[in-house]
């Protein structure tokens, strides 16, 4: 197996709170990782840290084996050193947010190939093609001309999964993205998220379905105060719970 | 009075004859202006302090002076400064001899801004989850700008901008005070020529009354296009 995405060591500070206290993580090609927590965890800046949009303090990580560089500073903080590296894996790196975050000035269409358009290179013809055959899979090929705006939130979701797949990303990164969804939208997301697991993609989840990371996920990790409490196969760590914590949290999401 | 109204009436053909002036001043002014807002914006969104302290002071001086006061500025300042210098051997010195120049650029300085302050807060105002997103796709600093930002912030102060171009259709206005013989000038070459005060005063109200009406429907279609998202859904 491929190690596809490997964290090690991650610390995030933001001011004088320790967020990630030291957290190692590693997915292979077609692992389906869900993290669980509850809020103020971690887990969403764990995932944030990946792929830059929040800068950790220290730590590593690789994607495809490639190193993040960054360069530590005075301040006890850290940059990247290099700009353009971190563009270039951030656009293997596809992130699906809780709120879409859909450019709304532009159509659903529009959004799905304006990355692979303008980041790639990628021929716009063929990228419409490629647009298109994905909004079928996520099932809203025909609002392929309308605006985020105009869509429920399940189908801006789904569009913006599209939107991530364009990219043909080694690692896809979903930030809770069905918490901001009405109760009977949850479902069609989830099932687009399982049909994309069933095809053997890489995908890291934060995630509050306990049944999608049961189900799913062929791995769980529970971070509790910004480390990782617990982790394993779904049946172990949901069944025979080791830590008390993982135990309360469990009972408190079981209703 | 039938005197009065039959002269009213009658000067009306020379005054319209004024309006293309008086459009291309707001048109250059506006399009010139409009671009230049937005370097004014990005330097005053910078946290470098070389570039958002002279933006600031720009658009404190532009905003807090009158447009009457710049014009003048600029059209005898430079006019005492530029004769003799290497700007006389070029090409801009054809430019340079007539009035309508100065004001464009008075207006055009004074447009930016105003703008510029306007879509500093549009900028501010754009979604942080859209540019994030655009940044999470690989994006570099310039594209997302290009491509997310400044899209954004232009329909989110679209209203604000358009309102800002009637305002300068009027301000066109002060061009007459040097020696542009836009709407207005035209109007004070009548008075000076006819003894008549009123009558080309308010033939001139009309006709720039008739130009705002037009220019702000066709301002509105504009808007309505470009945030059509905002709009009803198309149905399918």
């Amino acid at each position: 197996m491929e190690t596809t995405l490997k964290v090690e060591d991650l610390h995030k500070k933001f001011g004088q709170v320790e967020v990630l206290k030291g957290v190692s993580l590693s997915a292979n090609t077609g692992d389906v990782i869900a993290m669980i927590g509850s809020s103020g965890s971690g887990k969403s800046t764990l995932l944030r840290c990946i792929n830059l949009l929040e800068t950790p303090n220290s730590g590593r990580v690789y994607v495809n084996g490639e190193l993040i560089r960054m360069k530590p500073l005075a301040d006890g903080t850290a940059k990247p050193e290099d700009q353009k590296q971190v563009e270039r894996i951030r656009s293997k790196l596809a992130m699906v947010f809780q709120s879409f975050n859909l450019w709304t000035h532009r159509t659903i269409l529009e959004n799905v190939i304006e990355a692979p358009v303008h980041v790639l290179g990628v021929p716009k013809k063929e990228a419409i093609e490629r647009a298109e055959a994905l909004l079928a899979k996520v099932g809203i090929a025909d609002k392929r001309n309308y605006y985020p705006n105009h869509l429920s939130g399940g189908q801006q979701q789904r569009a913006a999964i599209a939107r991530a797949l364009a990219m043909e990303p080694s690692v896809l990164l979903f930030d809770e993205p069905t918490s901001a969804l009405d109760p009977e939208l949850v479902g069609e997301v989830l099932q687009v998220m399982r049909k994309l697991a069933e095809e053997g993609r890489t995908m890291l989840v934060v995630t509050h379905e306990m049944g999608f990371a049961r189900d799913v996920a062929n791995q769980i990790v529970f971070l509790h105060k910004g480390q990782i409490e617990e982790q394993g196969a779904p049946r172990e760590v949901l069944s025979q719970p080791k830590s008390e914590r993982l135990k309360q949290f469990l009972s408190s999401t079981r209703h | 009075m039938d005197e009065s109204i039959a002269f009213f009436l009658s000067i009306f053909p020379r005054l319209l004859a004024a309006v293309p002036l008086t459009l291309a001043l707001t048109a250059i002014s506006g399009v010139v202006g409009n671009a230049l807002a937005v370097p004014v914006a990005l330097a005053r969104l910078s946290p470098n302090p070389f570039l958002w302290i002279p933006s600031a002071i720009y658009i404190l001086l532009m905003r807090g002076t009158p447009l009457l006061v710049q014009t003048y500025l600029i059209y005898y300042g430079l006019g005492e400064v530029l004769p003799g210098s290497f700007i006389q051997q070029t090409f801009l010195w054809e430019y340079l001899k007539d009035g309508f120049w100065y004001a464009v650029f008075a207006f055009s300085l004074n447009t930016a801004g105003y703008t510029g302050e306007i879509l500093r807060g549009a900028m501010s105002a754009v979604p942080k989850g859209e540019i994030e997103a655009a940044k999470a796709y690989g994006m570099s600093k310039w594209l997302i700008l290009w491509r997310v930002t400044l899209p954004r912030a232009i329909q989110i102060c679209l209203p604000a901008m358009s309102g800002e171009t009637i305002l300068l259709l009027k301000a066109t206005s002060l061009a007459s005070l040097i020696t542009v013989w836009d709407v207005m000038g035209t109007a004070r070459q009548i008075q000076k020529e006819s003894y008549r005060i009123y009558e080309p005063l308010l033939a001139a109200g009309v006709i720039y009354i008739v130009t705002v009406f037009i220019l702000t429907r066709l301002l509105n279609f504009v808007e309505r296009r470009i945030n059509q998202h905002r709009a009803a859904p198309v149905s399918a």
